[in-house]
């Protein structure tokens, strides 16, 4: 009242460095809110550290350990020095050991091993005839970069291995043959396993983004309050928004599967329906893994930031950019707790292997737990009132 | 019907705090079935609160009540299927068209024709020709009827209406009104918040609140009566400096500025007289006794309750 009565003053205005004091103006506006944005704040940390720690640590080109597996069809001296030797090599890692063409085809084909060494019968006896028998190297050549590396050193590991060994002593020549066989991608074509990447990588950029959104788009517009007035359950809402988008990816991953097979000719061996049901299942639990973030963050921003967190090791731990068997075993577990780990086995077996449901349930049933916890995390989390 | 008593909403002792600070304290009231209950209050008075706590939105940190027979903690879902809340802020789907949005209100409470139910209300809220309109490209006076409309499609026992007439001119806010009675001839019961002292005469009922506190309820004139207010009209050539040098003298309660008068007014009507003597006697201003406004009550009330509560 006293203002209206006795008006002060007017504050006295500066027009000097006009430019610089509304610009400065600008600046201490967006510090204070960059400072009360809390999730925004620790991304700027957080981003460039788990890059530089994945980067860094997890990463291995030249792959060591490679999961392998040896189809023994005699139990020699001979044979087991030869794996020894293989093994001491750091590149193989005998993982199983079989005695039946089967398995062993199976553990190729569902991606348990990428290595498989196959002693013949009588393998023993024909070296020491001089008979030069042949030593069956079968490599899953569908991620090239993982296979090549080990096979290429293949010949002269396993020489300058056998030099050492009593049994053999200093043999002018290699006393059996090694013959390598590049499977389900014998021409090394690194199209073949980049587009089946694509598919899952893809994928989960997508189906994370329209969901991560769409909790708090609706408490954004102010939708939300009308939304919890009204008789539905947390559980309804949630079909409600991830049921749309199933279909939206289903349309995505046949497009990139066409491309890739009209106009880079990777091939779908496996059966087709399989393909389609699995990636269905992929992007139902990228979608529930999208709609768990939005009801965790606060607004468009966050979730878009949480995505990013989410995708980042996506793409770097899955096996997509890097070989996973050549990732640590602390990278190696964060990789399988990912969807994306799963769902590139799931989508290289079938179309570049043929693999079979047989061949894939492990990888299957882990999306499948996948969804239901990112499902029941999204439920319990989902508030009902605006408490 | 539940709690067939003739009380749609029986609450008592509701509190509820946000962060350390008390928005609503030991709120009890009690909303006939069939009235319009208006609630007054200035802004930050946790009237939103209240209406959030009814329709189940919000938890009471404590106290307890029914809303049509069901337990505001317990039946909170039962209480959504019966209650249309208007919020405050338009919140149907501004990229939807107000077709689309009728009929998903009418599909979420089940209504078994959906279509049907939107195309009659439609029609009844004479959008007719405008179905295909998205939400938000509508007027504020459109936007508030449809968002009516949306309340009542699912024919709810009982409205919460939060601030429905905010920035909603003249015209479209008479109109709303008639509808909001034609709705509790209907025995709809409606429970409104309001600044508007006009949209409170028009109120069955109203209760005033501030600062968390109910501080007055029943009919207009109950509410004027027990105020105890005197209240003197001033009118003159050159009221500029009354307001200052009034303010503060001992009996004078609140002066306030109305139009191109003054209204003087306190409870204890001896010393309010006292203190107006020396004016009293201006020849260039004319003093009238009347009785106070609803929005003098309201103003006192809201000086009165500043002091106590903050």
């Amino acid at each position: 009242m006293s203002a209206i009565d006795h008006p002060a003053p007017a504050p006295e205005i500066r027009e000097r460095f006009g430019f610089l004091r509304r610009s400065y103006a600008m600046l201490i506006k967006e510090f204070i809110q960059l400072r009360r944005d809390r999730v925004s704040f620790a991304m700027i940390v957080m981003l460039p550290v788990m890059q530089l720690l994945l980067f860094g640590y997890a990463i291995n080109t030249t792959p060591h350990n490679l999961p392998s597996a040896v189809l023994l069809q005699e139990d020699s001296d001979l044979a087991r020095s030869i794996l020894k030797a293989l093994e001491n090599t750091a590149y193989f890692r005998f993982m199983y050991e079989v005695h039946d063409v089967d398995d062993f085809d199976n553990l190729l084909k569902s991606g348990k091993v990428l290595f498989g060494v196959e002693i013949p019968r009588g393998f023993e006896r024909a070296v020491r005839r001089g008979d030069k028998p042949a030593l069956l190297v079968a490599a899953d050549a569908t991620d090239p970069v993982a296979a090549s590396s080990a096979l290429g050193s293949l010949g002269m590991i396993v020489q300058t291995a056998l030099k050492h060994d009593l049994y053999i002593g200093d043999p002018p020549e290699m006393p059996f043959e090694i013959r390598a066989h590049a499977r389900y991608n014998p021409a090394a074509a690194s199209s073949l396993n980049i587009v089946p990447g694509l598919v899952g990588t893809i994928l989960t950029m997508t189906m994370l983004i329209f969901t991560a959104l769409s909790v708090t788009r609706e408490v954004e517009r102010g939708t939300m309050e009308s939304l919890l007035s009204m008789p539905i359950k947390p559980v309804e809402v949630m079909f409600g928004k991830i049921i749309p988008y199933v279909l939206v990816g289903f349309v995505q991953a046949f497009l990139i599967i066409s491309i890739g097979v009209f106009l880079f000719g990777v091939p779908v061996l496996g059966n087709l329906f399989l393909l389609a049901l699995l990636s269905t299942l992929f992007i139902t639990t990228n979608l529930s893994i999208g709609y768990t973030i939005s009801t965790l963050v606060q607004n468009q921003l966050q979730a878009m930031q949480m995505s990013m967190m989410f995708f980042l090791p996506s793409i770097l731990l899955s096996g997509f950019m890097f070989p996973f068997a050549g990732m640590p075993a602390w990278a190696q577990y964060v990789g399988e707790a990912l969807p994306l780990t799963h769902y590139l086995r799931i989508v290289r077996a079938i179309m570049l292997k043929g693999a079979s449901m047989h061949n894939l349930h492990f990888d299957a049933l882990a999306l499948a737990a996948l969804m239901l916890i990112a499902m029941t995390i999204a439920v319990t989390r989902f508030r009902r009132t605006l408490d | 019907m539940n709690g067939g008593n003739g009380i749609a909403i029986d609450v008592k002792g509701l509190s509820k705090s946000f962060g350390g600070r008390e928005v609503v304290h030991d709120l009890s009231m009690q909303v006939k079935r069939g009235s319009i209950y208006g609630f007054l209050g200035p802004n930050g008075s946790g009237k939103t609160t209240t209406i959030r706590i009814l329709c189940g939105l919000l938890t009471p940190d404590s106290g307890e009540g029914t809303c049509l027979g069901y337990d505001i903690r317990r039946d909170a879902e039962k209480i959504k299927r019966q209650v249309g809340y208007m919020t405050q802020r338009f919140s149907l789907y501004q990229d939807l068209s107000v077709r689309e949005n009728l009929e998903f209100v009418a599909r979420l409470y089940g209504l078994t024709d959906a279509r049907g139910a939107a195309r009659d209300m439609i029609r009844r809220l004479g959008l007719s020709g405008r179905e295909e309109q998205l939400a938000g490209e509508l007027s504020g006076g459109w936007k508030q009827r449809l968002a009516l409309g949306a309340c009542t499609l699912p024919s709810p026992k009982l409205l919460l209406l939060d601030e429905p007439t905010a920035g909603v001119d003249p015209k479209a806010r008479r109109d709303f009104w008639n509808e909001i009675h034609a709705l509790a001839a209907d025995g709809l019961t409606v429970l409104v918040s309001t600044h508007y002292m006009d949209e409170a005469e028009r109120c069955h009922e109203i209760a005033y609140i501030a600062y968390g506190h109910l501080l007055a309820h029943g009919t207009v004139e109950e509410v004027i009566a027990k105020s105890a207010l005197t209240t003197y009209t001033v009118t003159g050539e050159d009221l500029n400096g009354l307001p200052a040098a009034l303010t503060g003298k001992p009996g004078v309660d609140m002066v306030a500025p109305f139009g191109t008068s003054l209204h003087v007014s306190g409870r204890d009507v001896a010393a309010l007289e006292d203190s107006i003597a020396p004016w009293r006697e201006k020849s260039d201003l004319h003093w009238q006794k009347s009785s106070p406004s609803l929005e003098d009550v309201f103003i006192e009330l809201m000086s009165r309750s500043r002091d106590n509560f903050q």
